[in-house]
């Protein structure tokens, strides 16, 4: 068993248990710590990809920054009830045979797919070269993601102001 | 690890993501869920990227996260909202528009 698979496996329970523990956990506050390990473990993941740029921003922009919003959200919330959060689970039949479903069709079309396809040997620096297009091919999607951006954080405090 | 293994692992989280969506109450849960969905997609993304050989689909993972961390603000803005007009975290009980 070499390191790459062990690595795989190791990465792959942590994310699948994070994620069961992330929808089945009555306390939202430790759900969302829960989410914030499967974020980490899909870094991981990103890493044995050789995608060691997404690596660095799924930890910098995920793991540092949603889970520290969503922490801050579910303070204040909390604060204007006045009563902890807690998640009753509706419909758990209905979630089952739905995400078992979909799951075993996944499964049919990834089975009938060439899963066994080796992964070929890196030929360039990925980083590199995502550096490079993103500022000459891809240039206008960056921008207008930078606009996008602005523009949802503006929302965001606009509809969380402090009312007059 | 074959491409296979990555692609299941994908399928699995995002349907858990999935179930998360459907069975919680919160609004603040159905949006963790939806966290691990596109978790999901953006494992997908990566690795048929790799095993394609050119870091297109990276890219595109790139943009995804950052229109995430967008849609996450945005929600969770509207989900504190929610809680000084109607006092409720529960997603049943924003039915306004129903007749």
């Amino acid at each position: 068993m070499t390191p790459e698979i062990l690595g795989f496996w190791i990465l792959a329970v942590t994310l699948v248990g994070a994620g069961l523990m992330v929808v089945l956990t009555k306390n939202l506050f430790h759900s969302v710590l829960w989410l914030a390990l499967g974020l980490v473990s899909t870094a991981g993941v990103f890493l044995l990809l050789d995608a060691e740029f997404l690596a660095s921003v799924q930890v910098l922009l995920y793991a540092g920054g949603v889970i520290t919003v969503v922490v801050f959200a579910i303070v204040v919330t909390e604060k204007l009830v006045g009563e902890r959060l807690s998640s009753v689970s509706r419909r758990v039949g209905l979630g089952t045979i739905l995400a078992s479903a979909l799951l075993s069709a996944l499964f049919r079309v990834i089975g009938k797919s060439d899963v066994n396809a080796v992964m070929p040997e890196a030929t360039a620096d990925f980083t590199k070269w995502m550096g490079i297009s993103l500022l000459t091919q891809h240039v206008v999607a960056f921008e207008l993601l930078a606009v996008l951006l602005v523009a949802g954080l503006l929302a965001a405090t606009y509809f969380a102001r402090p009312e007059e | 690890m074959p491409l296979g293994a990555y692609l299941a692992l994908a399928a699995v989280v995002f349907c858990i993501g999935l179930f998360g969506v459907i069975t919680r109450r919160n609004t603040v849960g159905i949006l963790l869920g939806i966290e691990l969905m596109l978790n999901a997609v953006n494992i997908n993304f990566v690795a048929f990227s790799r095993f394609h050989g050119s870091a297109l689909g990276m890219m595109f993972t790139l943009f995804a996260i950052c229109i995430t961390v967008a849609e996450i603000a945005l929600g969770l803005s509207l989900v504190i909202l929610l809680f000084r007009s109607r006092k409720t975290s529960t997603a049943d009980h924003v039915d306004w528009l129903k007749g």
